[in-house]
């Protein structure tokens, strides 16, 4: 990929230079001029400039000779995390996306699993739509640990040679498949939103944001095999529970080396501080400066439990100590994307807003009617969140119990 | 013990805010930053400095002015810091940054603890780190939000999940990634900023890696973008106005179906 500016067409209008998110443009003499070194060629220029001044030379998949031949691999896999012996509902949105794949590929679509006395969920994983599950069952791999889960995944990915690799963006996930991919010297994208087929030439087209969401990218992996994608909670629809449907469970086994570790789990720590995970919540209501004191987060807690959903915060209130880091919206803290986001006194900074702002409905409640949180709004509320929020708490709580 | 921190220069965001026009990043001269959350490992290999004696590297990967990003780390309580910079590297995803960096830390020499931040704010990705750690072999610890103590060759620390945090012991050499709430970074001191003026840059190339040349950059990147777009624009939508009673009324009629 290359870019540049056709000088015969630019005007020096700088529309480019402010909308560079990178600061790598400047006008000399009337002119763009493109530091290749921190250009990153996003491609944000290119949408600014009204004369098609700047060009981007881009690769499209038919521009990529393939060397390898890759019909050996064959298939859809998904990784089902499990806690507690319990798969995680991100690995049954996977699967939800992953029959689509696999159907468009027209290939099987199947799950690996590992954990111990895995059978009965092995069966749930079936129930889901899947053509076969792989089951590594042993006491080593009761819970995860990074070495010999990708050690497992690894031997399991050379021996049946999949195209496609899916993983949950968790915290496991995350740390997980990254290895993998080097083990393996696959293609790995991070975090994805949009996946899909591009059928010509049996590629994966892997869409993720970047740059906190104010740029999409469409990433694929020509020349390696299996093509791997981490993907966010609650993007993809859960496949449906279907208990007739039937599967095969192929169940394999490793040498001790396979599941030894180097490092020792020797605690897991569970805060619990509330039943829903953020990430995994349909409805988060999330607090920040405007609460005031953590005492008032009662109000904030009280609106998350009449709604089933978990209790956010902006960095602003974390700082100030009112909540834990585990709770913090934004940047620094979790991407979340929950049916329904509820910003109460959260002025909005692009820090808080590229964690939350691709949830599906964003409700703001603050006092200042021009706080940048209402650019995002889907329902917005100027006024006092002492009055609006128990009045709201009582409201819903009145609907829900009907 | 040597502890080498790895870090990236990534453009800041904090005096950026969105046209809600176009949707696009407005800058007014965005300036370089260190990734936020290498401040945290800065930090965090400075006080293990502190504590267990040693020295601590500063290793980035970047464009020439990403020395100015070291000089900070150095601000800050780092003893050396090596540029890792070639037109070799431009372009490249996340498999050939690890094995570019993992190569140059290889030519740095021996280490006990690599620390990296959890992810870079620019790309979000969170591969690199682990990607050191699997092309070196070497142990990983993932965002690690306290290290509980080093002994014996061994680090125990507490792994942050979605739940709440693992107990985890790693023999050393080990990687670890940082999150927030690991520590709080100090400011530069003078005397910090002076040294970090004065300070001399070690320089690495491509050709100074022993690295395959087919594994760096664009080329060695089996990941390739095919399109860059700026997503549909999320527009504000409906305030909701009049009395507290009256807008709660209205909102929860709005999302009836939704919570239903």
């Amino acid at each position: 990929m290359s870019i540049k500016v056709i000088n015969e067409k630019c005007v020096g209008c700088k529309l480019c230079v402010k909308t560079c998110p990178f600061g790598a443009i400047e006008v000399v003499n009337k002119k763009a001029v493109i530091d290749l070194h921190r250009c990153t060629l996003c491609g944000a220029c290119i949408e600014s400039c009204k004369f098609d001044a700047i060009v981007l030379t881009k690769i499209s998949p038919t521009d990529i000779p393939f060397p390898k031949k890759f019909d050996e691999y064959k298939g859809v896999w998904v990784f089902c995390e499990q806690k507690k012996g319990v798969v995680q509902s991100v690995a049954y949105e996977l699967l939800g996306k992953g029959r689509e794949l696999a159907d468009t590929l027209g290939v099987e679509l199947c799950g690996v699993l590992l954990g111990e006395n895995m059978k009965e969920e092995a069966q749930k994983v079936i129930h889901r739509g899947v053509n076969k599950v792989y089951l590594v069952d042993s006491p080593a791999l009761k819970h995860y640990q990074d070495e010999p889960y990708s050690k497992v995944l690894i031997q399991l990915i050379k021996e049946y040679k999949p195209e496609i690799v899916l993983c949950g963006a968790s915290s496991i996930g995350r740390s997980l498949i990254s290895r993998v991919a080097i083990g393996i010297h696959a293609g790995l994208t991070a975090d994805c939103t949009g996946l899909d087929i591009d059928i010509k030439e049996r590629l994966l087209l892997q869409t993720r944001p970047a740059f906190g969401g104010n740029i999409m990218a469409t990433i694929i992996c020509p020349n390696h095999r299996p093509q791997m994608s981490t993907v966010r909670h609650k993007v993809m629809k859960e496949a449906i529970e279907n208990k007739h449907h039937k599967g095969k469970i192929i169940e394999k086994s490793y040498d001790a080396n396979v599941y030894y570790s180097r490092t020792r789990l020797l605690d897991i720590v569970e805060e619990i501080e509330e039943t829903v995970n953020l990430t995994e919540a349909n409805v988060i209501v999330s607090g920040g400066r405007g609460i005031q004191n953590p005492e008032n987060f009662r109000l904030i807690e009280d609106l998350a439990k009449a709604l089933g959903g978990a209790v956010g915060a902006s960095r602003a209130a974390v700082d100030s100590g009112w909540k834990t880091y585990s709770h913090q919206v934004g940047q620094t803290g979790k991407t979340v994307c929950p049916k329904i986001y509820i910003a109460c006194g959260i002025s909005g900074q692009i820090q808080h807003l590229v964690g939350m702002q691709s949830s599906e409905i964003i409700v703001a409640i603050n006092k200042d009617p021009h706080a940048p949180i209402f650019t995002v709004a889907t329902y917005g509320i100027v006024g006092d969140l002492f009055e609006v929020l128990p009045e709201l708490t009582r409201k819903f709580k009145e609907v829900l119990k009907k | 013990m040597n502890i080498i921190v790895c870090i990236k220069q990534v453009p800041d965001t904090t005096n950026v805010r969105i046209d809600p026009e176009t949707n696009t990043l407005v800058r007014s001269g965005v300036q370089s930053i260190v990734n936020p959350f290498d401040m945290y490992a800065i930090e965090e290999g400075v006080r293990l400095k502190e504590k267990f004696g040693g020295a601590v590297t500063i290793v980035t990967m970047g464009p020439p002015q990403a020395e100015e990003a070291l000089r900070e780390a150095i601000s800050l309580g780092a003893d050396e810091a090596v540029l890792i910079s070639d037109r070799a590297f431009a372009g490249s995803d996340t498999w050939a940054t690890s094995y570019t960096l993992s190569r140059a830390i290889q030519k740095i020499g021996k280490f006990d603890i690599i620390i990296c931040g959890k992810q870079a704010i620019d790309g979000d990705t969170a591969q690199v780190g682990p990607g050191i750690a699997a092309f070196l072999d070497i142990p990983q610890i993932t965002f690690v939000k306290k290290i509980e103590d080093i002994k014996d060759s061994f680090m125990r620390a507490e792994r942050m999940t979605e739940e709440g945090y693992d107990i985890v012991e790693s023999p050393l050499p080990c990687l670890i990634t940082v999150v927030k709430e690991i520590n709080e970074p100090r400011l530069p001191s003078l005397k910090g900023k002076l040294r970090a003026k004065k300070a001399e840059i070690r320089k690495l190339e491509a050709k100074d890696l022993d690295a395959d040349p087919d594994s760096l950059g664009l080329k060695g990147s089996p990941t390739k973008v095919v399109k860059i777009f700026t997503p549909s624009p999320r527009k504000g939508g409906q305030i909701l106005e009049g009395e507290a009673k009256d807008v709660c009324e209205k909102l929860v009629e709005l999302l009836k179906t939704e919570i239903l």
